[in-house]
């Protein structure tokens, strides 16, 4: 594996060796000295055009875990927000030397662009409307610990699926291990055609829920009102927010994610982001040991 | 016309001999000789001139090959293209006339800049620049641009091109005015809130890559509005690059109720869909408006130019430069750079896979474009200019653009193999393109 | 075509990991604040072994642990990818006699490995080296506490362990590619 561009393009074996691997990762993120030498010697830059706290953040403290040294380039004033192109600072990370480039931008397509032009590993880590492999990544690593197998499991995907990256990223990966995906939403966010079956979609949460063991709640974006794609957000809220009550008609052991940051009160309350059936800090802590996988993975064998 | 290839054309008589010709101006087609002497089509030469024979056994010779929707970008964004680069990559394609779209900066919406580009295509002495106006001034969709001085001026035709005319009474008023003119209202027909923020068709191919798209309807449903409009004023219509299934209805419904409305198609739409997208991965080559459609809309396209429903093929050849066309695929600027592989691409779609014949073909990019623009041209006859093309029609060749002649090389037929091209070109009884050479009169000088 | 040797069967490695589990209690006294950590993978299931021993003759079982070294190999990024597993160690290692056990001895690239990874789960008193085979050729100053059994080698050759719970059964080859008669190095 020479980029981790997206979860499409990777086979049933090295998705499952990435979970293995973020599995031990996992463990070494319980210890006291959460350090290991692996990638010392090694530099990673972390090239956001879009600002994203946590995913950077994630990405950063795995490199840093992994003894790698970390290079950010952000927002905020920095020379990506100052217009330079993509291609000047592909450019730059080249004469720099560092090893490996974690990428994200609000274009889809960019981290593969990217790639061919730069013969060190590139990361997508959220491009555009396309994929968030490593946020599926961690998504799929939290339901294997929780049910210890994906195969044969039900998961919604719920909410704006058409714009969302994570869904797409999710879809292929669940689909890849064997679990069933529903997508369920708006018919403005969840076009009929937006997937083939055995994907199946629907505008009926309740439809959605009575069958999941695994809900994936998407985030809703304020300006979807403004488009045309759904009125206002209380009506979204009535309609295909998770609510305490909703959740008690589906399964008693249905497992609530949510990629975050959460609209609470919109897409999903708090009594559910906060309750017994919500995996969602656990998702944050695998963001790390799946972020340490990838870059392990990919720095981690001899360069082809 | 001017300058030293021209004055030395004037004095020469040409012979070309063995060419099959297909001249649809006139129906007429078959071997034949063609003379030319001094600019214009002779029965037989004068013998005051020194002859030269051209041997064309093989070839097409085809009268006033014509693009009638190009973008130049001259006036103000040379660094896309410029008369020269674009005359030159329509000569090289086999073209003689072009018709370039008004939205420069400034915006051609104005007489003068009319005659500007006129006496610049001239001077040039390449091949003829027919200027299209705008509709509305600064192509701001608000006030009607002077459209009748700017015809005065050489417009032969008005266009918004590149945008809508989104505003219906602005389009009634344009529509209807242009019933006392001879050019018709070119609608660049896109519904602006069904297309917002699109870069590419909405289909299994923009859900799997995660790029927005627009359905097609973002385009039928302006055709619809302007086919209306059409009845209601009378006026003279022409729908620019045409594409989507619902727009070939709207034109079928106008024709049956004899209105002046009519279509052109993009060799692009032709011969590619929306899976290129995803071939070309996320390389804004592809990215074009309208966007490149699924295979069905593609094959009923092909269909609606086969029976004549949409009457003309015409490149949009829409130049832009690689640092444009290399930023991500939704910033990057819409458009293909297509004169010079627009006759190989449709000879490969459409006359190579047995559903058009040759003449029929041409007619399409020449008789048709005419008629459309109130342009007239009697074909091969005495007395006639002298424009005209030699095809090879069974030369295979291998796309490159960094061979082309225009700034642009964004094409996403870069690499694809095309059956046919033009090997000579001939503006005004004066050779502009011999064996895929450009020849420059300028640089005669 | 590849010569194969046998070095050790299944009794000759049972009464190897039984004397080295005498060893082990006359060096340290006993087995109190004792903790066996196998190197994964054949590590592991030698480690357990020896800890049976250790009850046999002491009445108490040792904690026993088991370590990848995957992430603290001095040779990341210049050999083809290989996956790790989740290292366990059942208590803490604190102020414990650390006992590694490993399958075979060679360089001692993969010793000093462990001796890093297990310093990263606290301080022990002491850490000591157990192996099954010590096959010479040493790259790094390493000696083993506990060997099984010494096997003077090549470096072309390879020393095959295998144990019955990953392999399914107990032995110890020795493979000698085609035309390797002789030994070329002895250390």
């Amino acid at each position: 594996m020479e980029d981790f561009l997206g979860i499409a393009e990777l086979g049933t074996k090295t998705l499952q060796d990435l979970l293995d691997t973020a599995e031990s990762m996992a463990e070494v993120l319980t210890r006291r000295v959460k350090k290991v030498p692996t990638l010392r010697g090694r530099s990673v830059a972390n090239v956001f055009f879009e600002p994203s706290t946590r995913t950077r953040n994630a990405f950063e403290l795995a490199a840093k875990y992994l003894s790698a040294d970390v290079v950010n380039f952000t927002g905020g004033g920095s020379s990506l927000e100052k217009g330079e192109t993509v291609w000047d600072t592909v450019r730059t990370l080249e004469a720099l030397g560092v090893d490996a480039v974690v990428v994200r931008h609000r274009t889809s397509g960019v981290p593969e662009a990217m790639a061919r032009q730069l013969d060190i590993p590139v990361i997508n880590a959220g491009d555009g409307e396309h994929e968030h492999p490593t946020q599926a990544l961690l998504d799929l690593l939290t339901v294997r610990q929780r049910f210890g197998h994906i195969a044969g499991l039900t998961v919604a995907i719920v909410g704006d699926v058409l714009h969302s990256r994570v869904a797409r990223s999710d879809l292929y990966g669940f689909s890849a291990l064997g679990a069933r995906v529903i997508l369920a939403g708006p018919p403005s966010l969840v076009p009929e055609d937006l997937a083939e079956p055995p994907v199946r979609v629907t505008w009926s949460l309740e439809e959605a829920l009575a069958e999941a063991d695994v809900i994936q709640v998407l985030r809703i974006q304020r300006e979807r009102q403004q488009e045309g794609y759904i009125p206002s957000l209380q009506e979204y809220r009535a309609r295909w927010g998770i609510t305490r009550e909703r959740l008690a008609q589906a399964k008693p052991h249905a497992l609530i994610l949510h990629p975050g940051p959460q609209n609470r009160g919109v897409e999903i309350d708090s009594d559910v982001v906060d309750g017994s059936q919500s995996a969602i800090l656990r998702q944050v802590q695998n963001g790390v040991a799946v972020r340490m996988a990838v870059l392990y993975r990919l720095l981690g064998g001899e360069p082809e | 016309m001017a300058d030293g290839n021209k004055k030395a054309a004037a004095e020469r008589s040409w012979r070309i001999t063995g060419a099959l010709i297909l001249d649809p101006f006139t129906g007429r087609e078959g071997q034949g000789t063609v003379w030319v002497e001094a600019g214009r089509v002779v029965e037989r030469p004068s013998g005051a001139f020194p002859e030269e024979t051209v041997e064309a056994s093989g070839l097409w010779l085809i009268p006033r090959l014509t693009d009638i929707h190009v973008h130049f970008r001259s006036p103000g964004q040379e660094w896309k293209e410029d008369l020269r680069s674009g005359s030159m990559a329509a000569a090289a394609g086999g073209f003689t006339v072009v018709a370039t779209m008004p939205n420069t900066d400034p915006v051609v919406d104005i007489p003068a800049l009319v005659a500007w580009q006129r006496l610049e295509a001239e001077r040039l002495g390449l091949v003829r620049v027919w200027p299209i106006g705008a509709i509305s001034v600064g192509l701001q969709g608000k006030a009607l641009a002077d459209l009748w001085a700017m015809q005065e001026a050489g417009a032969v035709g008005f266009s918004d091109d590149g945008r809508p005319v989104a505003d219906s009474r602005l389009m009634r008023a344009a529509l209807s005015y242009s019933r006392s003119l001879t050019g018709p209202i070119i609608q660049h027909a896109e519904d602006p809130g069904l297309f917002a923020g699109a870069s590419m068709h909405e289909g299994s191919v923009s859900h799997r890559m995660g790029i927005p798209g627009a359905p097609a309807e973002a385009e039928s449903v302006m055709v619809w509005r302007d086919v209306q409009l059409a009845a209601l004023t009378g006026g003279r219509l022409h729908i620019a690059h045409l594409s989507a299934p619902g727009s070939l209805e709207a034109l079928a419904w106008a024709k049956r109720r004899g209105l002046q409305v009519t279509a052109e198609a993009t060799p692009h739409h032709l011969l590619l869909t929306d899976e290129a997208v995803a071939e070309w991965g996320y390389d804004a080559v592809t990215k074009v408006n309208p966007p490149l459609r699924p295979a069905a809309m593609r094959e009923a396209l092909v269909e609606a130019v086969r029976e004549g429903l949409v009457e003309v093929i015409a490149s949009d050849h829409a130049p832009h430069h690689a640092d444009e066309k290399g930023r991500p695929y939704t910033e990057a600027p819409f458009g293909i750079s297509g004169l010079e592989t627009s006759l190989g691409a449709v000879l490969t779609a459409l006359v190579h896979g047995g559903l058009l014949s040759p003449l029929e073909a041409m007619r399409r990019m020449t008789a048709f474009p005419h008629r459309l623009l109130g342009q007239a041209y009697p074909g091969l006859v005495p007395g006639a200019p002298a424009d005209l093309t030699l095809v090879d029609p069974f030369h295979e060749w291998t796309v490159d653009p960094g061979r082309f002649y225009s700034k642009g090389k964004n094409t996403p037929l870069a690499g694809a193999r095309l059956r046919g091209r033009a090997v000579a070109t001939m503006v005004d009884g004066c050779w502009v393109m011999r064996e895929g050479e450009v020849i420059d009169p300028c640089a005669d000088n | 075509m590849v010569n194969q040797a046998a070095i050790m069967d299944q009794d000759a490695i049972r009464r190897a990991l039984m004397r080295i589990a005498h060893e082990v209690v006359e060096k340290n006294r006993g087995v109190g604040g004792l903790v066996l950590v196998g190197i994964r993978r054949r590590g592991v299931p030698l480690a357990r072994r020896i800890a049976e021993n250790l009850a046999q003759i002491e009445g108490t079982e040792p904690p026993v642990g088991s370590l990848d070294i995957g992430l603290y190999r001095d040779d990341v990024g210049r050999r083809p990818w290989t996956p790790v597993a989740a290292s366990q160690i059942p208590v803490s290692v604190e102020g414990k006699v650390v006992v590694l056990v490993d399958d075979v001895l060679y360089t001692g690239r993969t010793v000093r490995a462990a001796l890093d990874a297990i310093t990263e789960w606290g301080r022990p008193a002491a850490i000591q080296l157990a192996v099954l085979i010590d096959r010479g050729h040493r790259e790094l100053p390493i000696r083993a506490d506990y060997v099984g059994k010494n096997v003077p080698t090549a470096r072309r050759e390879e020393v095959l362990v295998q144990l019955r719970e990953v392999d399914g059964l107990d032995q110890v080859v020795l493979v000698k590619p085609e035309g390797s008669d002789q030994v070329e190095e002895k250390r």
